[in-house]
């Protein structure tokens, strides 16, 4: 309890601190037009990391078609403020709390939808949620270029813009709260305990297809809200966005960070969106390097980046300490070794 | 004495094959019934069709005088009906206390959003199970292995791991599946102790598949030999180690 205590208050403090430096960087004038941009990016492609994570590395079951429900949350939502915006307001600056609900029907219809999807596929042994998820994504993409109210095939334009970093990065931590908080409950653990074995789960009481259905279901729902954070940031959407190699590369996210890592997530889709931009020449080999780190991580390090390791700010320096007093301690082991060799 | 697990006539086919036949079972409180037979017997068959793992195609079962034919396993488990695995089934990477912890699930109540928020209900349950699962470690002399990952305890400690998760999920049958497969001597009495402890302290009925003929004969008070998905003694220890046709089967015939 002390150390969940100390946690608590070490997380409300760094989290102030990082909204302080968000201001002092903005008031600042340090953020060009650009950064903010990618910043915003950045917060959409972390919630998308963390909520597929859940299925795929928590969980234990590969789920192909994440774009899919970003795309449903996205367009719900931004359908809702664009006739908010018709029919009640006079400027075009959407009101937080609209925003705000707009993105939470988005999450909730891509959970309806999660639901729907995933039962079916996870009353089943086995990968069935892989395949069922690529059909999935496919079909709405489709479906969403057919119908006249989602724009078709030209894209729904004329989205009200919200792209306050404040915001969006407060909606991003509170996600990444939520996600931290799921994974050590009751919940959490009879999740993990699908993942670690299902026949032993369901024999010690646990409603595996329960529980499957969902996890699956709260990663489509925050799937959802980061499709209407990103709806509202681009102003535009078009189908295409959403396509098979959107859902890849966030599966690439959570295999690259370490499945099953929260922490692993967030530091791969930071590092993946940022590296492209910086190195921005290079834009057009993005999925050839996703590739080649892939395969290179696969043959070093296949657990991904952190494995199943959490960052936490009272355990990890501990951990850190204990690392560096074992490496002291196998020296001075093998420096013991060597004399006794020698004598 | 209550009955409290019944199995009669029970059978199951897989397509041709009549893997148990009319096997008979009455299990009464504190009751600690051995289950034998040679490889291939069915002896496992029982026990998937005794937690709803298998669906039996003929006879009934019935638990505190209810039928429970046609329930998930996971439902099995609420009522009270407990398992382990021949082979060791942990929840291998994560902690001894999480392993116990799992097994209370069906006992919480806390909700998604509760737990997810953080509300004041969630610590509350939280604690009053960490209270619980470190009880039942300390029954088992696993406590100071609780934040031990379940898959690097000895495999002594392992197989009462799994003994203490299913405990944990407050049953009124025990089935233990070859609880001293792969121990030596010494572990073997040690857990036949530890078995009688348990339904002693637990108050239970605990029907277990071994093979070790001493931990049989040493503990159970009545012992059910299987052949073929058949029942072909039933009786105390004495009477069924010296009844011919387990001879027969086990050694084989005089010719």
């Amino acid at each position: 309890m002390n150390d969940t205590k100390k946690a608590y208050i070490l997380n409300t403090i760094s989290v102030i601190l990082l909204f302080i430096l968000l201001h002092l960087m903005l008031t600042g004038g340090m953020f060009t037009r650009r950064w903010q941009s990618v910043v915003i990016l950045l917060c959409i492609n972390v919630i998308l990391a963390v909520s597929l994570n859940l299925t795929t590395g928590v969980l234990g079951q590969i789920a192909l078609g994440h774009a899919g429900f970003m795309s449903i949350g996205a367009y719900t939502a931004a359908l809702i403020t664009k006739k908010y915006m018709a029919d009640f307001s006079a400027t075009d600056q959407v009101p937080l709390g609209i925003y705000v609900i707009a993105l939470i029907i988005g999450g909730l219809i891509a959970a309806f939808v999660g639901l729907i999807v995933g039962l079916p596929a996870l009353r089943l042994r086995g990968d069935y949620l892989a395949i069922v998820t690529l059909g999935f994504a496919e079909i709405i993409r489709v479906i969403i270029e057919y119908l006249d109210f989602t724009g078709g095939a030209q894209g729904l334009r004329g989205i009200n813009k919200m792209t306050n970093l404040y915001v969006i990065v407060a909606i991003t931590l509170v996600v990444i709260f939520l996600m931290f908080t799921l994974g050590r409950s009751r919940q959490g653990r009879a999740i993990i305990s699908i993942r670690e074995d299902e026949i032993a789960a369901e024999s010690s009481g646990i409603n595996t297809i329960y529980y499957k259905t969902l996890a699956f279901v709260v990663s489509a729902f925050f799937a959802g809200i980061a499709g209407g954070i990103y709806a509202h940031s681009m102003g535009i959407l078009t189908a295409k966005t959403f396509g098979f190699m959107k859902s890849v590369e966030i599966l690439i996210f959570v295999v690259l960070g370490g499945s099953g890592s929260f922490t692993g997530s967030i530091v791969a889709a930071i590092l993946l969106t940022v590296l492209p931009e910086v190195l921005r020449e290079f834009a057009d080999y993005r999925m050839l390097v996703y590739s080649i780190l892939l395969v290179v991580m696969m043959i070093f390090k296949p657990s991904g980046i952190f494995g199943r390791y959490e960052f936490s700010l009272v355990n990890t320096p501990k951990d850190i300490k204990r690392y560096f007093a074992k490496r002291t301690q196998k020296k001075k082991g093998a420096v013991q070794d060597d004399n006794n060799t020698e004598s | 004495m209550t009955t409290i697990l019944k199995a009669s006539d029970l059978g199951i086919s897989f397509g041709g094959l009549k893997a148990v036949s009319g096997f008979n079972l009455t299990l009464e409180t504190n009751d600690l019934v051995g289950l034998i037979g040679p490889n291939g017997a069915g002896k496992t068959t029982v026990f998937n069709l005794l937690t709803g793992v298998y669906q039996p195609t003929e006879g009934a079962i019935e638990l505190e005088g209810h039928s429970i034919m046609g329930k998930t396993p996971h439902h099995l488990v609420k009522l009270g009906i407990a398992r382990t695995f021949q082979n060791i089934r942990l929840f291998k990477e994560i902690t001894v206390l999480d392993n116990v912890k799992i097994a209370f699930d069906h006992q919480m109540k806390t909700s998604l959003l509760s737990s997810m928020f953080r509300l004041p209900g969630f610590w509350k349950e939280e604690k009053s199970i960490e209270t619980k699962a470190i009880e039942l470690l300390k029954v088992f002399n696993l406590e100071k292995y609780r934040y031990y990952s379940a898959g690097n305890l000895p495999y002594g400690q392992q197989r009462k791991l799994e003994i203490a998760r299913a405990l944990a999920t407050d049953p009124k049958v025990l089935l233990l599946d070859e609880p001293a497969a792969g121990m030596n001597h010494t572990e073997t009495h040690e857990l036949m102790d530890t078995i009688r402890f348990i339904r002693d302290r637990f108050n239970i009925a605990i029907l277990l598949i071994e093979h070790d003929m001493q931990l049989v004969t040493g503990i159970c008070e009545k012992i059910t030999v299987l052949d073929y998905g058949k029942i072909i003694a039933h009786g105390l220890p004495q009477e069924v180690i010296n009844n011919p046709n387990v001879i027969r089967v086990y050694l084989g015939d005089d010719d």
